[in-house]
């Protein structure tokens, strides 16, 4: 295990208000981790920093085995360099069928021009079918996305994320508006995907999370407030005070 | 000459201090100088004059006209005097002081009065004297136009003797004007013209920059050495201040280098000399290019049949070895250095004022665009919509003023109403534009903007189709006709201030209704959040309504204040809608400050490309509209721009 | 390949089919042929229709499909006009001062050669000297290259300079039009050295052909304008299909996302935006030849704006849907205008099409937008049966998204 995403001191300002104060966080490839906390404590600022979104004022953002910084990349550079990330509205391309969502994320080569011209990329139509399986959508390859329901807009988004093949994942409220099946489906797609890589997930479910079954750490006021197993971090006095209010 | 000046005085004292004691006619006068008049001489002029003057007589300044003109005609009968104008070869006589024209065919018996130049200046002068001391006003002032259109030595003595006695301030202060300028030309003392030129060194007006640069004249000269005594303005650089070509020619001209032959005359000596199809020994197919024709040219040189061609070096050491300068026609090098001291002082001043006259300038654009830009502003910044048709409201805005002034034709009256009518046409307009169109078009924006493009259309088009294409006029009031003139450098006119002052009028009413009124803090809420303001019992669609109204309304009063000073045509509102869209961006959406700061941008920087190049407007707009796409580089969301979460990320 | 690409577009097909049927069908009614049914004038009104269908479907390729409304394609147009009128205008007068010279005594050098060429084309702006802009006039090739090149290499530089700032949306039009304002402002002065406001003219004079009537050389150029439009029509639907069609239709619904796919989003939308603005340059070097007179007012930003129009009512994200637009607005305008449309007599007022054809037309415009948003493309949806999917909301949070009321796109 080695550390694949290293955050340290970060700290961003909205027109005064702190949204991340001094947060340092690790990530190791792989690992399932999962990230909690309050509304407001930075857990989706956390994401913006990480995939480009938001520039950090101060501190220091690394990835990948040689260490680069992420900071001076634009977003598209950074999931080219491996971060895959979903959204907590699913936002799939509503206007084409699955089929084109998923060729889209597949893992190619991205400039204009090789688009555009090498048409025809190794057994694509195979690993369509590889992840449509996966995420339940195969019958559904040639249907229009936005026909889709919710649950299935998730896994589709999902299954964007695995095309992708990302080293680290950035998952936000995989589960919000799933019915309970659909739920167990979804964190055995993410057990499965963080055996090869670093997921992380955001949640606010705390059944969801004690199902994953993983290392937790809890946001507050945009810095890290705990950090370890479930239980462990439920005992920590400070989150019981964050959860409960004082 | 002390003698005419001293007649003269007395002349004014007799205008000033009443009639003289016995009338006399002028042909009395004349006829008592009869030897003088018949036959005038620089020794006996003086005596006419001063006997003129002491007659105090009808009708001299036009007699001393005539008789400068020489148009004073004897008739050799009885020796009586006539003004007269040739008419074949008669004479068409009129009275001396009747005025009674007569007219007679043939010239003979009449012997015309020819006074020579000497004697018709002293007659100028003392006309001139008689002018600038006419107890008629106008009279005055127009001799004084006189003068200033035509300033001479001779005018300088009568000007210096009717200051004295004059009554009128105006003219009295215009004559001390005029007595300085003319000593700084034309005194025969170094050291008065000296004085009169410092006092004249803080004077930015056109007249007096001309009287300056009339000192410093200068001529262009060329010799081998700039000879003694020459009050040289400066050494010519050949290739810097003039071409290689014209100074050789200049030496051509002063025989001191022989005539180049141009290629033009090779040409035409060919021309001439080809014989068979040949010119000196080749065939005329072969001449089509110079260097060809240059060498047939050199082989008729050879044989005599052409001048020798100057060779490029012959040229230049005869160039090398002249020196071209100026030199100033005045040959008082003091004059010229203090005319040159008061030259640079003047362009001091120059820059100054026309630094004040671009900045006022700039300012009457800026609250030109703030006017146009600023209903655009509102309706963007808190609908988000694009209304491509709102350069046509500015155009309803003045055809308003234009049928308001077909009706009331009081034009102070007809432009006070005219204002809150246009802004009522504008206001139901953009209402009704806002319930028929855009308020389907919400959440399609690029839509909205091609919506409103085809209602740009259809008003265009129906303003053409109701009031023609020609321009029609939109008049001011009289008291907005003229210009605050501060000297001839800084000139504003009324209208412009008048928009500035209508700008600043309804920068501080929109601040007032946005911050300080139940709408404005309502528009503001749906500006920052919609659905936040709908579920505090905000009705969204009543704000959006109204807002698009006022935005509209007051693009009508934009309108009106656009036609004054420029045509109201129907195509005028496409004029401003790219400066206003601009105005928009550079400024920020949803900011009356943005909205003043990019006006205030654009209109200075229009104005500063202008006055580098002001020859050339179009460019001006074309370099205008390059900065603000650079601009946009730097700051994508103008220059006021709305942080954090309100700005929609 | 081809046959796929074929078998997944088969309006394409039927495109070509319809374009070749149109083409033989006016060759065979021209006056060139013999048949005569098709005045020359109105081969080359058609001729220049078929231009104006090609620049429309690239304006679609960038507003239908990548969601960037720019109002600055007819510029483009506008720049390839002048590119190659550049050259007819120096050729012919070269031809014609030539002949002039033949009558001096010694054969004409090629300085005096040029000044006279200056002299005839710049005379109306008072001068004679050529400007840097003519260094290439003398060259065909060269002014090929220029219809290609400078609409291209200037698309290329705005699109930087905008797509980097991350402008989008309505704010991207408004600058697009500012740049077109620019543009013409700039060919309007006689500093520019284009002849200011005379523009170019004389070019249905094509040098070298001379000796061909009119009647013939408009033929040949409405072939020449059939077969750009339909090689056009294949590049758009070559880069529109699969994924790159995919990807850049998911840039004009979700920018945001498609970055987060790993898409450089600017180099997308500049490739498209510089590849539609090359298109544009060759209808507009197609087109000129046969107006004869290209001047600024051309490129004024209101012909930009008819040319969104045109796509708009024809059905954008729908390559044939511009085609029509295009084509019939066009063509209606030019009926209209040209005073062939009968007057109606209302009593009380004569309605003349010359004066309310704008009225009409802007008034469709808004209606269209209103309540047809695919345009008369949407026909062909309701004619397939072809139904949208149920759906909730809009397809993007983009400001050039497709939103619900304009349904499932081809």
């Amino acid at each position: 295990m080695s550390t694949l995403l290293e955050v340290s001191g970060v700290s961003v300002t909205f027109d005064g208000f702190r949204a991340i104060n001094n947060l340092s966080i690790q990530i190791a490839e792989p690992e399932l981790r999962a990230v909690i906390g309050p509304n407001g404590a930075g857990k989706t600022t956390f994401m913006d920093i990480v995939t480009g979104k938001t520039k950090p004022d101060e501190g220091r953002v690394v990835f990948g085995d040689r260490g680069d910084s992420l900071l001076g990349m634009s977003e598209s550079q950074i999931a080219q360099a491996g971060i895959g990330r979903k959204f907590q509205k699913p936002t799939v391309f509503e206007a084409q069928t699955v089929r084109e969502n998923i060729a889209m994320a597949l893992k190619n080569k991205r400039g204009p021009f090789d688009v555009l011209l090498r048409r025809k990329t190794e057994n694509r139509e195979d690993r369509i079918r590889g992840i449509s399986d996966e995420i339940g959508l195969t019958d559904a390859l040639d249907q229009q996305s936005g026909s889709l329901s919710h649950g299935q807009k998730q896994w589709l988004e999902i299954g964007m994320l695995l095309a992708q093949d990302p080293r680290l994942l950035l998952v936000d409220e995989p589960a919000a508006g799933m019915t309970p099946a659909e739920r167990e489906h979804t964190t055995d797609l993410l057990v499965r995907a963080a055996k090869t890589r670093a997921v992380v997930v955001v949640e606010h479910d705390m059944e969801f999370v004690r199902r994953l079954n993983c290392k937790v750490t809890v946001l507050h006021e945009g810095s890290v407030l705990a950090e370890g197993s479930l239980d462990h971090v439920t005992k920590n006095k400070d989150v019981v005070d964050v959860y409960l209010g004082r | 000459m002390l003698r005419l000046l001293l007649a003269c005085l007395s002349l004014c004292m007799v205008l000033v201090f009443g009639q003289p004691a016995q009338a006399q006619t002028l042909q009395d006068v004349l006829q008592n100088n009869v030897e003088a008049v018949a036959k005038p001489s620089r020794r006996t002029v003086d005596d006419v004059i001063a006997a003129l003057v002491a007659s105090s007589a009808t009708g001299i300044p036009d007699f001393l006209e005539g008789w400068r003109e020489k148009e004073i005609w004897q008739r050799d009968a009885d020796g009586v005097f006539f003004r007269a104008v040739e008419d074949g070869d008669g004479l068409i006589l009129t009275d001396l002081d009747t005025a009674e024209v007569t007219t007679v065919a043939d010239d003979d018996g009449f012997t015309q009065s020819k006074p020579n130049a000497g004697v018709r200046r002293v007659i100028s002068s003392a006309l001139v004297q008689f002018l600038l001391s006419d107890p008629d006003i106008t009279r005055r002032q127009s001799a004084l136009d006189a003068i200033g259109r035509d300033p001479s030595g001779d005018q300088l003595a009568p000007l210096r003797a009717s200051l004295e006695g004059e009554p009128d301030a105006d003219i009295l202060a215009r004559k001390q004007q005029l007595e300085r300028q003319l000593t700084a030309q034309f005194d025969e003392d170094p050291a008065a013209r000296i004085a009169a030129i410092n006092d004249l060194s803080g004077d930015v007006s056109v007249e007096v920059r001309g009287v300056i640069s009339q000192v410093l004249a200068t001529r262009q000269f060329v010799a081998v050495d700039v000879p003694e005594g020459t009050n040289l303005a400066r050494i010519l650089e050949v290739g810097e201040d003039l071409s290689a070509d014209d100074a050789y020619q200049q030496l051509v001209e002063a025989d001191l280098a022989p005539a180049t032959v141009s290629l033009d005359d090779v040409v035409a000596t060919l021309t001439a000399q080809i014989s068979d199809g040949q010119v000196a020994g080749v065939d005329v197919s072969t001449l089509d290019t110079d260097a060809a024709r240059i060498a047939a040219y050199e082989t008729l040189v050879a044989s005599g049949d052409a001048p020798a061609i100057v060779l490029p070096d012959e040229r230049a050491a005869a160039l090398s070895a002249h020196t071209f300068y100026l030199a100033y026609t005045e040959d008082n090098a003091d004059i010229t250095a203090a005319a040159e001291e008061a030259q640079s002082a003047i362009a001091g001043y120059l820059g100054a004022g026309q630094t004040i006259d671009l900045t006022m300038d700039a300012l009457s654009l800026a609250s030109i665009y703030f006017l146009a830009a600023i209903g655009l502003a509102i309706t963007f910044g808190v609908m988000g919509v694009i209304n491509m048709a709102h350069g046509e409201f500015i155009m309803m805005g003045a055809y308003t003023g234009y049928v308001v002034q077909q009706v009331v034709p009081n034009y102070t009256l007809s432009i006070i109403i005219a204002l809150p009518v246009a802004f009522a046409v504008t206001f139901a307009a953009g209402v009704a534009m806002e319930r028929l169109v855009i308020r389907h078009l919400y959440h399609r924006p690029l839509e909205t903007l091609l919506a409103t493009f085809g209602i740009a259309i259809v008003l265009q088009q129906l303003a053409k189709n109701i009031f023609g294409t020609q321009a029609r006029p939109l008049t001011s009031p009289d008291w907005l006709a003229g210009a605050w003139v501060v000297n001839d450098v800084i000139q504003i006119s009324y209208i412009r201030i008048a928009i500035f002052v209508l700008a600043l009028l309804f920068l501080g009413l929109i601040l007032f209704i946005l911050k300080r009124t139940r709408l404005g803090l309502e528009v503001r809420a749906v500006t920052q959040n919609p659905g936040m303001a709908a579920s505090m019992g905000i009705n969204p669609d009543r704000i959006n309504m109204l807002t698009f109204g006022l935005g509209s309304g007051i693009a009508g009063i934009a309108g009106v204040a656009i036609g004054l000073y420029a045509k109201v045509t129907s195509e005028m509102g496409a004029d401003y809608i790219v400066q206003s869209f601009m105005t928009v961006v550079v400024g920020g959406v949803g900011n009356v400050w943005g909205t003043l700061a990019g006006a205030s941008l654009i209109g200075f920087t229009q104005k500063g490309i202008e006055f580098f190049n002001p020859s050339n407007t179009l460019a001006a707009q074309t370099y205008m509209i390059l900065f603000v796409i650079l601009f946009i580089q730097f700051r994508p969301k103008g220059i006021v721009a709305l942080k954090g979460r309100a700005a929609g990320d | 390949m081809k046959n796929t690409f074929i078998a997944r577009n088969p309006s394409v097909l039927w495109f070509l089919a319809g374009l070749a049927i149109f083409t033989i069908l006016v060759t065979v009614m021209s006056e060139a042929t013999g048949l005569g049914l098709i005045s020359t004038s109105f081969l080359k009104t058609l001729g220049k229709t078929l231009c104006l269908c090609l620049v429309a479907i690239a304006m679609d390729v960038v507003w239908g499909y990548c969601g960037i409304l720019s109002l600055g394609h007819f510029a483009f147009f506008g720049i390839g006009g002048y590119a190659i009128g550049m050259w007819l205008m120096y050729a012919r007068t070269e031809g014609i001062v030539l002949t002039s010279l033949e009558a001096n005594a010694l054969p004409p050098t090629v300085t005096e050669i040029t000044d006279a060429v200056g002299g005839q084309i710049f005379g109306v702006v008072g001068s004679s000297e050529f400007p840097m802009i003519w260094a290439f006039s003398h060259s065909l090739p060269l002014q090929l290259l220029a219809v290609v090149l400078v609409p291209g290499l200037l698309a290329l530089v705005f699109g930087w300079l905008a797509f980097r700032s991350r402008v989008t949306g309505v704010y991207l039009s408004i600058l697009t039009q500012a740049m077109t304002l620019a543009l013409s402002l700039y060919f309007f002065q006689n500093d520019t050295g284009l002849r200011g406001n005379n523009g170019l003219s004389g070019l249905q004079n094509i040098p070298g052909l001379e000796d061909q009537s009119q009647a013939v050389v408009s033929l040949w150029f409405f072939w020449a304008s059939a077969i750009a439009l339909a090689l056009g029509y294949v590049l758009f639907a070559y880069v529109v299909s699969g994924k790159f069609g995919s990807v850049i239709r998911a840039i004009r619904d979700n920018e945001a996302r498609v970055r987060f796919l790993g898409y450089h989003v600017e180099h997308y939308k500049l490739f498209v935006f510089t590849l539609t603005a090359m298109v544009a340059g060759v209808a507009g070097a197609l087109y000129y030849p046969q107006a004869g007179i290209i001047n600024p007012a051309e490129i004024a930003p209101i012909a930009s704006i008819y040319l969104a129009v045109w796509v708009a009512i024809g059905g954008r994200g729908r390559l044939y849907g511009a085609v029509i637009g295009a084509a019939l607005v066009s063509l209606l305008s030019s009926w209209f205008t040209g005073g062939s449309a009968p007057d109606i007599n209302l009593g009380f007022y004569v309605i003349k099409w010359t004066d309310w054809w704008l009225v009409l037309l802007g008034l469709s415009f808004v209606l269209v937008t209103l309540f047809f948003p695919k345009g008369i493309g949407g026909i062909f949806d309701a004619l397939a049966k072809k139904t949208p999917p149920d759906r909730e909301g809009d397809f993007g949070p983009d400001k050039g998204a497709w939103r619900n009321e304009e349904g499932e796109p081809s």
